[in-house]
């Protein structure tokens, strides 16, 4: 089977869906949203604490809420998906292999294409901690799905290492069931989650987060028994006597996302060694003409809002590149970083094609209190911005405006300043 | 139970026996302690078919591992598991050490090993290009090889189940007393024949019936798995030439396109100590970094260890070493190798000591676990026609699907745990680590096998994933 379509996008989560309806409210209405799960909303549908939406929709929504919303006007734009479908691979002249059980393996060849597969959580076998292998440790989605989807506990007596924002609600959610949560171990000196998800979850039932800590030994052949905590030093490296030993029968990872970028891979599409995204210009488009990127596959995001309003554009672009309105680049300028900047997205940017207002969203290798965001145009500083604390849990955004920059414009420039 | 041939043990060499066996009358059956074939020191090993040029000449080692390396590519044709050719270099990183490479080169012609060659650094360099400048020469074995472990193992057994053998899982051998027609096991089965293939137990077993006593040492060897995306890093199995400062570590690519780094070898003190070390895949790291300078550790999706049964007595215990009583005992590496022509040559001796004819019936193939990457898109259009579950795929990294989930918690050795799904498939041995496909898998065990999902395991009965229901009631609609 073997059909065209103008676009397709890859993923029915909260990028997709917003993509989708930026692409049909700007013109486009042969597209097509390929999803790989029984239903559309991705990841929200397990998310069932609230806190979704307020940038948004102005109040606090549910996952499924939110992505409920976004499902309903897929559904009244008629805009065609296809679930329980994966995508195999996408080929060289943007054709896209995917399988299901009721069509077989289909080929669609797209004009442009949507990546927007999300990401997955980084796996306990690639930490390499030390110890045994048993039954018992759940990365924290897994044991949110669990959970929230199919109503089984994993455990009773819990320990988290790591403190990513699912890590953080999970504590929450296990203890709301009659779990026990011994500890939450950070290994770095900061949380990898958001204020408010400390506050929320950990703070308001008394669960101790450790920073500086980890997980250094797993012991029990079958099912988990108990782990050993130690502090690390400033190299990572655990530091002798400070361990301690934690009995439980679960332990949950929440040790980083990473965004799920093998099918870009074997298409061809650059990707960043730092965000572990595809690395795109001011239009969220890929190296690969016609290939946009938007939500968690681009870069993790913390909150979902932030996914729709970066995916709606992607499906605005898209929908321009489609029917031909967007200009020839000119001149795309790299964005530089430096001090404790990470990247930005986008990568680059062409003054000729960007909005007025451009959104650089980026995200910090370090805790920066009291200090500075500034952006040098042409070593001419336009941006300098103050904030009590900016931590690497949260990503951050400046808005550059397009009066600022000229096609005689040669560098673009984004840093960090120490108060 | 009444049998001619009880084995003990369902490991690789178990499993071996019990295929050889099948080929002939006998009532033969196998009793494991665990839930499954190959979870023991089968599971966690290099994969190597070794060609053979390691062994001291004229040991049941030598013997056997050539032998062995022979039997294996015929095997994966026969019954369909997974097996490469892939050659082999021994690395000297020191010109002093040439004629330990020399040496080598010897042994291998005294065991007959074909075409071994000694090559210098530009050719090395030419085949492996990521292998260190500071290679000096290597001695090159084309015919060694690389197997799955569990794909061998679970084809033998699977193959010997068609034919008739009976597998008891999930008891332990408790008691074996000396009856007058052969053996009484458990007070349950009775045996003419007792084989002794209990891997690092195999000693307890061992002593109780022959005189000359034996010890197994559980030597651990830990190992790192690397991710299928950087699989290019090698194609020949690298080994290092073994220095005064010890053996050193290999590196691998193994059939399924992974990278395997490992093992180091390091006694431990009980039988169960499995467990990876911080030292231990510190060792690793560094030992490996010697063979290949900048690998990428950001790519290990797994760190594990096996244990070696390493006997006292440096050589295999294979034969009848009591009367009816058979040892494959303290099979160390290179034991996986060797495995077949074990199996091969106990089983004659047993059929010459039973008068066995042979099995009428015998079925000489297997059908292989359907890879739908292998497949063409009509191929594969035409299968999920058959069956749409084979148009479901469940486990995303390596694109494993639900009809082949339910194919191995169906055949006649099925899975009876997660990791049996995951050694007969594939699904959860990717990158995300089952992050995605745990729940799926749990759900089609469930509807499969009629079980309740608080049932499933990850091994064996003390590994469950769920402690209970989130809730207890709402399942049932009760209030």
């Amino acid at each position: 089977m073997e059909n065209n379509k103008q676009l397709v996008i890859i993923g029915g989560g909260p990028a997709g869906l917003a993509a989708a309806i930026g692409a049909k409210q700007a013109g486009i209405d042969d597209l097509l949203i390929l999803e790989r799960d029984h239903c559309l909303g991705g990841i929200l549908n397990q998310c069932i604490h609230n806190g979704f939406g307020l940038h948004t929709f102005g109040e606090e929504l549910t996952g499924p809420e939110y992505a409920w919303r976004y499902i309903q006007q897929v559904k009244d734009l008629e805009i065609p998906y296809q679930l329980d479908s994966m995508v195999l691979d996408i080929s060289e002249d943007k054709t896209i292999r995917y399988v299901n059980a009721t069509q077989g393996v289909c080929q669609v060849h797209a004009q442009a294409i949507i990546l927007a597969m999300g990401c997955r959580e980084r796996p306990f076998g690639s930490l390499s901690i030390p110890g045994y292998r048993p039954a018992g440790i759940y990365s924290a989605g897994t044991a949110q799905k669990l959970v929230n989807i199919d109503g089984y506990m994993p455990g009773k007596e819990v320990v988290i290492l790591g403190s990513g924002d699912i890590g953080l609600i999970m504590a929450r959610r296990m203890t709301f069931e009659g779990a026990h949560v011994h500890t939450v171990a950070e290994r770095l000196p900061y949380s990898g989650g958001l204020k408010r998800n400390i506050v929320q979850c950990l703070d308001d039932f008394n669960i101790p987060l450790q920073l500086s800590h980890t997980v250094v030994d797993v012991h029990g052949k079958d099912r988990i028994e108990s782990v050993t905590i130690a502090q690390v030093n400033a190299n990572n490296l655990p530091i002798a006597g400070t361990e301690q030993e934690y009995p439980c029968d679960t332990l949950l990872l929440s040790c980083g996302l990473i965004p799920e970028n093998e099918l870009s891979a074997k298409a061809g599409i650059q990707l960043s060694k730092i965000t572990n995204g595809p690395i795109v210009n001011e239009l969220l488009e890929t190296n690969k003409e016609g290939v946009f990127a938007c939500g968690n596959v681009l870069h993790v995001h913390d909150l979902v809002d932030f996914v729709s309003q970066e995916a709606t554009k992607a499906g605005q672009n898209a929908a321009q590149y489609i029917l031909n309105h967007l200009p020839e680049t000119q001149h795309e300028i790299p964005i530089e970083t430096s001090g404790l900047i990470r990247y930005t997205v986008p990568f680059s940017i062409d003054p000729s094609r960007m909005d007025d207002k451009q959104v650089i969203r980026f995200r910090l290798g370090n805790v920066l209190k009291n200090g500075y965001v500034n952006v040098y145009i042409d070593d001419k500083r336009i941006i300098h911005q103050k904030k009590m604390i900016r931590t690497p849990g949260e990503m951050e955004s400046i808005v550059l405006k397009r009066e600022w920059l000229s096609d005689a414009t040669q560098s673009i420039r984004i840093e960090t300043e120490v108060a | 139970m009444d049998v001619d041939v009880l084995i003990i043990g369902a490991g690789v060499v178990g499993s071996a026996i019990a295929y050889y066996l099948a080929k002939t009358d006998l009532k033969v059956a196998v009793i494991e302690k665990e839930e499954d074939v190959c979870t023991g020191t089968s599971k966690a090993n290099s994969g190597i078919v070794h060609a053979g040029f390691d062994a001291i000449p004229n040991t049941l080692k030598a013997k056997f591992n050539v032998e062995g390396a022979n039997l294996i590519p015929k095997l994966a044709k026969l019954l369909n598991f997974e097996y490469k050719q892939n050659g082999a270099l021994v690395l000297c990183f020191d010109e002093k050490l040439r004629d330990h490479v020399e040496d080598l080169y010897q042994r291998g012609i005294a065991n007959g090993v074909k075409d071994l060659k000694i090559i210098e650094k530009d050719e090395i360099l030419k085949r492996e290009p990521n292998v260190s400048e500071d290679v000096v020469c290597a001695l090159y074995a084309p015919t060694s090889g690389i197997v799955c472990p569990f794909g061998m193992t679970i084809a033998l057994a699977e193959n010997a189940a068609d034919n008739g053998v009976q597998f008891i899982f999930n008891e332990a051998v408790e008691t074996i007393q000396r009856v007058q027609d052969g053996w009484k096991v458990n007070d349950r089965y009775h045996a003419k024949v007792l084989v002794n293939a209990a891997g690092l137990y195999a000693d307890e077993i061992h002593n109780q019936f022959v005189d000359q006593k034996m010890n197994i040492t559980p030597r651990r060897g830990e190992y790192l798995l690397f991710d299928r995306s950087v699989g290019n890093l090698c194609s020949h199995t690298l080994f290092q030439l073994p220095t005064e400062k010890g053996k050193g570590v290999l590196i691998t690519p193994t059939v399924h396109g992974n990278i395997l780094v490992g093992p180091n070898a390091q006694a431990v003190e009980t039988k169960e100590n499995v467990n990876t070390t911080a030292l231990g895949q510190e060792e690793i790291r560094s030992k490996a970094q010697i063979t290949i300078k900048h690998l990428p550790f950001n790519q290990v999706i797994r760190t594990f260890s096996g244990l070696r049964a390493t006997p006292n007595g440096f050589d295999f215990v294979v034969g009848q070493t009591a009367d009816h009583f058979y040892d494959a005992a303290g099979i160390e590496s290179p034991g996986l190798s060797s495995a077949p022509a074990i199996g091969k040559w106990i089983a004659q001796q047993i059929s010459e000591q039973l008068d066995a004819k042979d099995n009428p019936h015998y079925i000489a193939t297997r059908k292989g676990f359907i890879d739908v990457k292998q497949l063409s898109d009509e191929e594969w259009n035409d299968l999920i026609q058959q069956d749409p579950a084979y148009g479901i795929i469940v486990c995303r990294c390596e694109t494993i699907t639900a009809g082949s989930i339910q194919d191995a918690l169906t055949r006649s050795l099925p899975a009876r745990s997660l990791d049996g799904i995951k050694r007969r498939v594939r699904a959860g041995m990717g990158r995300c680590q089952a992050g995605f496909c745990l729940p799926r898998s749990m759900e089609i065990m469930q509807e499969q096998l009629g079980i309740s999902l608080e049932d499933i395991q990850l091994t064996n009965s003390h590994s469950k994933l769920i402690t209970s229901k989130v809730k207890e009631g709402i399942h049932d609609g009760k209030q």
